[in-house]
């Protein structure tokens, strides 16, 4: 294509890129580095239905002057970025010299709200997406080998927890796994132990989640490897059947090679996906025992006195923690694209 | 007779006829407020006012969305109710406006208590008071043969009682769901103790004290008497298991114990031992470990002249004292509304109220303060942590949070 041509092609796509994308992120980066102006304070006398109190509250006259002044707030640069909120520069190093040993500083480390939050994130991205790959291609495979009059029927219900809202799902097994719900007493009972709750333990919540995230995300692998099963070339398959290579030596060798783009992309997405993981925490009402970026956001903004350069703090540091985790993936899909090319 | 009755309905017909057309409004009026029975009330009455289109989001998620929506030119929304707490993110971002001369041209029927004045501005008009007490099974205290507890050490006794006795497993209930209501009940049990949440007349935390570490060591006790699950239990999900028949002993809002046991399917033991007494103290003190608070109705800063005239009215029709000859509504709240007559509901918000409780702090920083404690407190409840590391974690959250919004530098 003449790059004439090209850039008139590209102008739609590359102006809209430029409008939904470029722009939002620079603003969330500008915002994380200004912090609203130091408030004017003064003590006044407030009077309601309990009788009346000296108490302190923002100035706003002085507060406005500020504010018309530098409309922005005041530049912090990388402040929000290092502190307890965020990486927690200062309280890392102090953790550092006064720990003995590794196992009480990362013990320690947990009490930090960014790096409790990566390690729910970063331990449920990376269980979750490999078995949800697995399972995808699990179903993939025993639909693909159904017969044709009940295929539809079984894509049709494997879909469903996929079509279900994210919040719902989550909703709908939360109460199953209370300590009165169905799922929960079967636990109970099983073990023998009246107490046992897995909303109380840290660890069963975190199963909990990660087998959540597994259901609901499987049936999109299924699709995509289902759509990948219909490509597969007959004759090779024949050519291994003629060759004795039983069913497994076939799946071994001859699908899952052919499949191989497709399990990349279905990282490419999933890890993405799974390191936001969001829906999962506020429907199981589980930040006490897991917390994630996205979460610290809406906490962020959702409390009585918004947090907005925090958020938007968390939230760059969210896009460069996805750069980093799919860069294994992009990097190879470039060589890929190079080596053929070549 | 009879010709006399039926004149005398047809003049109150008339005359409240008349009373429900006297609210005319010109211009839109749009309100955002949390969801309970009063406030579905005041938003449905004013919805009553004709002229003008009245809308109401009325959602548990109004404090994420009243800010945002006021801070428009115009604004989304022309009135939100409010409570102590919530009115200070709307005063700290300054979009709400000074009541004084639409409540001289049109607030006659107020009381002069309902006007919160801030620094001699009245900015919002309160309708109802609210706060947490001790609400219990009066059938299983008399099983046990114990009066209803006065402080949460007694609260601790009838639960070991009760347990011991096997008539409940976990007999306490209390809204620790970690964030909001933990951090709640922390607030309690803290000015319970006698503690105050910043050094005097400044923004500097103050809750790494002995009132705190006593204060969260309380509510691990009160824990152990709970359902396990209890970190993740809101108002709602504990009124379900009170409901349920399944609590005994809790503290609970009067503005959700009022109408608890009218619910659907409450078995009939239930309903016949519900009772509610006053808040209690802890630790020998003479405070309740309690907070009172007032929920209310502001206008925004950022809408017509016309707008506001018009929401003002149609929240006054909302309040209007007429209501409180419904004995459903009087029922609903402690209305501050004149006219209204105690129900036996309210007996708990008026023993806090009369006993000392002090007010929720009305503080620029207290929002950040709250959340700090919301985030911070679970791992001690979950025995991760000491009382004193789990403090001194609050003291930092809130710190980095309050130096960012430039209250502390």
């Amino acid at each position: 294509m003449k790059h004439r041509t090209f850039f008139w092609f590209f102008l739609p796509t590359g102006l809209a890129m430029l409008l939904f994308i470029a722009m939002p992120i620079v603003s969330v980066v500008t915002q994380s580095m200004f912090a609203p102006h130091e408030a004017v304070l003064e003590t006044v006398e407030n009077c309601g239905p309990f009788g009346c109190q000296t108490e302190t509250t923002v100035n706003q006259d002085a507060t406005r002057a500020l504010r018309d002044a530098e409309p922005l707030g005041r530049f912090v640069g990388l402040d929000i970025y290092f502190d307890r909120g965020h990486l927690a520069v200062a309280e890392v190093s102090e953790l550092w010299s006064n720990s003995e040993s590794f196992g009480g500083f990362f013990d320690r480390l947990g009490n930090l709200p960014f790096y409790r939050a990566m390690s729910f994130t970063l331990t449920y991205t990376f269980i979750t997406v490999p078995l949800i790959i697995g399972f995808g291609l699990l179903i993939a495979l025993a639909v693909n080998s159904l017969h044709r009059h009940l295929k539809g029927l079984v894509i049709f219900f494997s879909l469903l927890p996929m079509i279900v809202t994210p919040i719902i799902g989550a909703l709908i097994l939360f109460w199953m796994i209370d300590s009165r719900g169905i799922i929960g007493n079967l636990i109970v009972h099983l073990s023998g132990d009246p107490q046992l709750s897995l909303k109380a333990s840290t660890p069963l919540m975190w199963i909990s989640i990660i087998i959540y995230g597994i259901w609901h995300s499987a049936p999109f692998a299924f699709v995509v490897f289902y759509a990948g099963l219909q490509t597969l070339p007959k004759d090779q398959i024949e050519a291994a059947q003629i060759d004795g290579a039983t069913r497994l030596q076939q799946i071994r060798y001859v699908v899952v090679p052919h499949l191989m783009p497709l399990v990349t992309f279905v990282s490419l997405i999933k890890l993405m996906d799974n390191f936001r993981v969001f829906e999962e925490i506020v429907g199981f009402n589980a930040q006490a025992h897991a917390t994630s970026l996205s979460w610290i956001i809406y906490n962020d903004l959702g409390g009585e006195t918004r947090q907005l350069s925090s958020a938007a703090a968390t939230s760059v540091m969210t896009i460069i923690g996805v750069a980093i985790l799919l860069s294994p993936v992009l990097v190879r899909t470039w060589r890929d694209f190079k080596g053929r090319a070549h | 007779m009879f010709l006399k009755t039926v004149t005398t309905a047809g003049v109150m017909t008339v005359l409240m006829g008349t009373a429900a057309m006297a609210c005319e409004i010109s211009a839109r009026v749009s309100i955002v407020g949390n969801e309970f029975p009063a406030i579905q009330t005041v938003g449905a009455n004013a919805q009553e006012c004709t002229g003008a289109e009245v809308t109401t989001n009325l959602t548990a998620d109004h404090q994420q969305i009243n800010l945002p929506g006021m801070q428009g030119n115009p604004a989304e929304y022309t009135s939100a109710i409010i409570a102590n707490s919530s009115i200070v993110a709307l005063m700290n971002d300054d979009v709400i406006r000074p009541l004084d001369d639409l409540i001289a041209k049109h607030g006659q029927g107020l009381q002069p208590t309902q006007l919160v004045t801030i620094g001699g501005d009245t900015m919002a008009v309160a309708f109802m008071a609210n706060a947490q007490h001790l609400v219990y099974r009066s059938d299983v205290l008399e099983q046990i043969g114990v009066e209803p507890p006065k402080t949460y050490e007694d609260m601790l006794a009838a639960a070991k009682m009760i347990r011991d006795q096997g008539i409940m497993e976990n007999p306490v209930g209390g809204a620790y769901a970690a964030g909001w209501n933990l951090a709640q009940e922390f607030n309690n049990m803290f000015l319970g103790y006698g503690g105050t949440h910043f050094k005097e007349g400044t923004a500097e935390p103050n809750v790494n004290s002995e009132a705190g570490v006593n204060a969260l060591n309380m509510m691990k006790a009160l824990s152990e008497y709970m359902n396990p699950d209890y970190l993740t239990h809101d108002s709602n999900a504990t009124n379900a298991e009170f409901r349920a028949g399944n609590v005994a002993l809790m503290n609970m809002w009067g503005s959700r114990a009022a109408t608890l046991v009218t619910a659907e399917g409450v078995p009939q033991e239930v309903i016949d031992g519900f009772a509610i007494a006053g808040p209690m103290t802890v630790g020998g003190g003479d405070i309740p470990a309690s907070t009172l608070w007032w929920d209310g109705w502001t206008v925004a800063k950022n809408v017509s002249d016309e707008e506001a005239e018009s929401t003002f009215l149609a929240m006054m029709n909302g309040i209007r004292p007429a209501l409180m000859e419904d004995d459903d509504v009087r029922t609903q709240a402690v209305w501050l509304v004149e006219g209204y007559e105690p129900t036996p509901a309210a007996i708990g918000v008026f023993a806090a109220a009369q006993s000392g409780t002090i007010p929720y702090p009305m503080l620029p920083y207290m929002g950040l303060m709250h959340t700090a404690l919301g985030n911070e407190l679970a791992d001690f409840m979950q025995g991760k942590e000491s009382a004193e590391q789990a403090l001194a974690d609050v003291e930092a959250a809130y710190t980095a949070a309050a130096k960012e919004k430039g209250f502390l530098q």
